[in-house]
């Protein structure tokens, strides 16, 4: 197998409230790798910790309240970018490592144009000229398939569509060429149509650049259009991971069933015409617990509709549940060593 | 004043109309440039300075006498306005009109550069402790605190009084160094808000350094309330630096300032008010000119207001 280009190993970035109510375990211990030139789908609810985890990755977490607990390993092409100093890490950012944020309407400086900010990454890394960079600018608006980018190049940020303007935080995110891709929610402040245009997009994107991406996202729908493998989080923790097929044809943790469920689906009993779209659609109850404050044991047994004595009170690790290779699908859960205990569909 | 001093002064209006058009033609290109105009006394506002400036470069063309020249201390004291002295003489028989020109360059001078020196000073400090925040924020504000805290016009006296006559460029220094406790302030408060804008995050995870993100993205979306603050802070200067002129501390006589040239002409009030009453009007018209092109730039350069 090849080398990963991303290695996480127990990240913990804690939270410090402010009364004084305790810490909050945002992400605690999450481990995953991200090989070269593939997608891997981080998904889970709000409140969870995918983009505590992301915004680590490139150490983008205010500092206070913020930290990254020592212990935590963060291995980007061979180096611990946790132990960089403020210029390499710097090198690493958008150079390297870039990364696209959920809401395009406030990720852009309302006072420059957008080439201006497209370029900025290609002066900051690769030195350009004004001219040279206005010029990238034009060619990345292109890419990202922005009709008339010689006149678009000179707009503001307001005078573009959310669309756009994601499709702009894209060509700003790619100009250096990197080889991981953080989108973050890259889809969630869009509408559906639109939505699938910039999944398009960056699926067309990285196969003519060969870069990873590492796609966050609340919304299983788009992970299963997208992503080769997918890490489930749940309170801060990694509970499931698999390939993408695997993870939608056997579920084994009881919370990505439960997501799963809750996709609506034309063809399930819930929205068919058959029973007249009056099914229910499935929702997991109850909500993600307080940073502050994980239940003790498992710390999806509140919600959890197979929850036994053993899962309140002993915290299963990642085990694996592979059918097939060793270690390609795991989860944090005890139904793995019993499964008969998985009585009921929930 | 010759007919020379006339032309030189109609000059003067015309360059500043002149002025007030090109850049009424430049702004016409841009989105902001036409909210600058759409507000009604930004043309007037920028003709007065424009005059008020172009008066100061050419003083010695529109005035007549030299500012420190006494015409006839015997015959022409307190004269009122006419066609020689336009603007009357004053209590020292000097020619008003020639000494508001050239007391133009130093009121004005002493107003820009002043502003320049505690917008510079202030920016910096508000943009150090606003984005780095923690220790470097306590101690700096600690230090706006103290000098907010400090009856400013009378720090400046007992320093003025250490010295019996003070240069102008150490005026400008002083003013300018006990002038930007409150633009650091401002300053502060904007970074503050503006550090956590998602552009800001979006620029740090580009790759851009602090220095940058400060230059680029943070202190650009702070220049509309950093701008107004200076242009209102300009008219505030040139007030202070008059009441200091006006106490006999600040510019000294015979040098015209607006300011001294109130003080010369106050003991006369009653006989002849136009030795104190025109560089006061002048010191008004320029205030109020500011705070009208202050305030048209503060909407010209928020580009979240579109035109509608």
């Amino acid at each position: 197998m090849t080398e990963p280009l991303l290695r996480v190993r127990d990240l913990k970035t804690y939270f410090v409230t402010e009364q004084g109510s305790g810490t909050a375990r945002a992400v605690d211990g999450v481990s995953f790798d991200v090989r070269p030139g593939e997608t891997l789908g981080i998904v889970g609810e709000s409140g969870c910790g995918k983009t505590v985890t992301s915004l680590s990755i490139l150490r983008l977490i205010p500092e206070p309240p913020g930290h990254i607990r020592p212990g935590s390993f963060i291995e980007f092409e061979g180096r611990n970018i946790l132990t960089l100093e403020p210029k390499e890490l710097r090198a690493v950012r958008g150079n390297q490592i870039a990364m696209i944020f959920q809401e395009p309407m406030t990720s852009l400086n309302p006072v420059f144009t957008v080439g201006d900010q497209i370029a900025e990454a290609a002066i900051v890394h690769q030195h350009l000229s004004r001219a040279a960079a206005r010029r990238r600018a034009i060619e990345m608006l292109q890419l990202v398939g922005i009709p008339d980018p010689e006149e678009r190049v000179d707009h503001y940020p307001h005078q573009m569509s959310g669309g756009m303007r994601q499709r702009v935080m894209i060509a700003m995110a790619l100009v250096c060429h990197p080889k991981l891709l953080i989108a973050d929610e890259p889809t969630t402040a869009l509408d559906v149509t639109i939505q699938a245009q910039i999944l398009e997009l960056l699926e067309r994107l990285q196969a003519e650049l060969g870069m990873a991406v590492m796609l966050i996202t609340h919304d299983l729908g788009v992970v299963a259009g997208t992503a080769d493998r997918v890490v489930v989080m749940y309170a801060g923790q990694v509970v499931e991971q698999a390939p993408t097929v695997e993870l939608f044809a056997h579920p084994v943790h009881p919370y990505t069933e439960g997501l799963l469920a809750a996709v609506p689906r034309l063809d399930a009993p819930s929205l068919s015409l058959r029973t007249g779209g009056r099914g229910r659609l499935h929702s997991i109850p109850g909500q993600v617990p307080a940073a502050t404050a994980w239940p003790d044991g498992c710390r999806f047994h509140p919600r959890c509709p197979y929850a036994w004595d053993r899962c309140r009170a002993e915290e299963p690790p990642l085990l694996d549940a592979s059918q097939g290779d060793a270690g390609t699908h795991t989860a944090r859960c005890w139904l793995v060593t019993e499964p008969q205990r998985r009585t009921r569909r929930p | 004043m010759n007919i020379w001093n006339w032309v030189a002064l109609g000059g003067a209006a015309v360059a500043a109309l002149l002025v007030v058009a090109v850049v009424r033609r430049r702004a016409s290109a841009s989105a902001s440039g036409r909210r600058f105009f759409r507000h009604p006394t930004a043309a007037p506002g920028l003709f007065v300075l424009a005059f008020f400036v172009t008066v100061a470069v050419a003083a010695p063309l529109v005035a007549p006498y030299k500012p420190y020249q006494q015409i006839d201390i015997v015959h022409l004291q307190n004269r009122s306005p006419s066609t020689r002295n336009v603007l009357g003489t004053d209590p020292f028989s000097r020619d008003v009109w020639s000494r508001l020109a050239y007391g133009a360059r130093i009121s004005l001078g002493i107003g820009a550069l002043a502003m320049l020196v505690a917008v510079t000073i202030g920016g910096a400090v508000g943009a150090t402790a606003g984005y780095f925040r923690g220790w470097m924020d306590a101690a700096l504000m600690r230090l706006v605190d103290v000098g907010l805290a400090m009856p400013r016009i009378f720090a400046m006296l007992v320093v003025v009084a250490l010295w019996d006559h003070i240069a102008v460029p150490v005026l400008v220094l002083l003013i300018g160094l006990t002038g930007w406790f409150a633009t650091s302030r401002l300053v502060r408060a904007e970074v503050l808000s503006l550090r956590e804008r998602d552009f800001v995050a979006a620029a740090r995870a580009l790759g851009a350094g602090p220095g940058r993100v400060i230059g680029r993205h943070v202190l650009p979306n702070a220049a509309a309330p950093i701008i107004v603050s200076a242009a209102l802070g300009i008219g505030n200067v040139m007030l202070l630096e008059a009441g200091l002129s006006f106490l006999g501390m600040g510019v000294p006589s015979p040098a015209p300032s607006w300011g001294n040239m109130i003080a010369d002409g106050w003991p006369k009030i009653a006989v002849a008010p136009w030795s104190a009453t025109f560089p006061g009007l002048a010191i008004s018209l320029v205030v109020m000119a500011l705070n009208a092109v202050g305030d048209a730039l503060r909407d010209a350069l928020d580009p979240r207001k579109e035109a509608v």
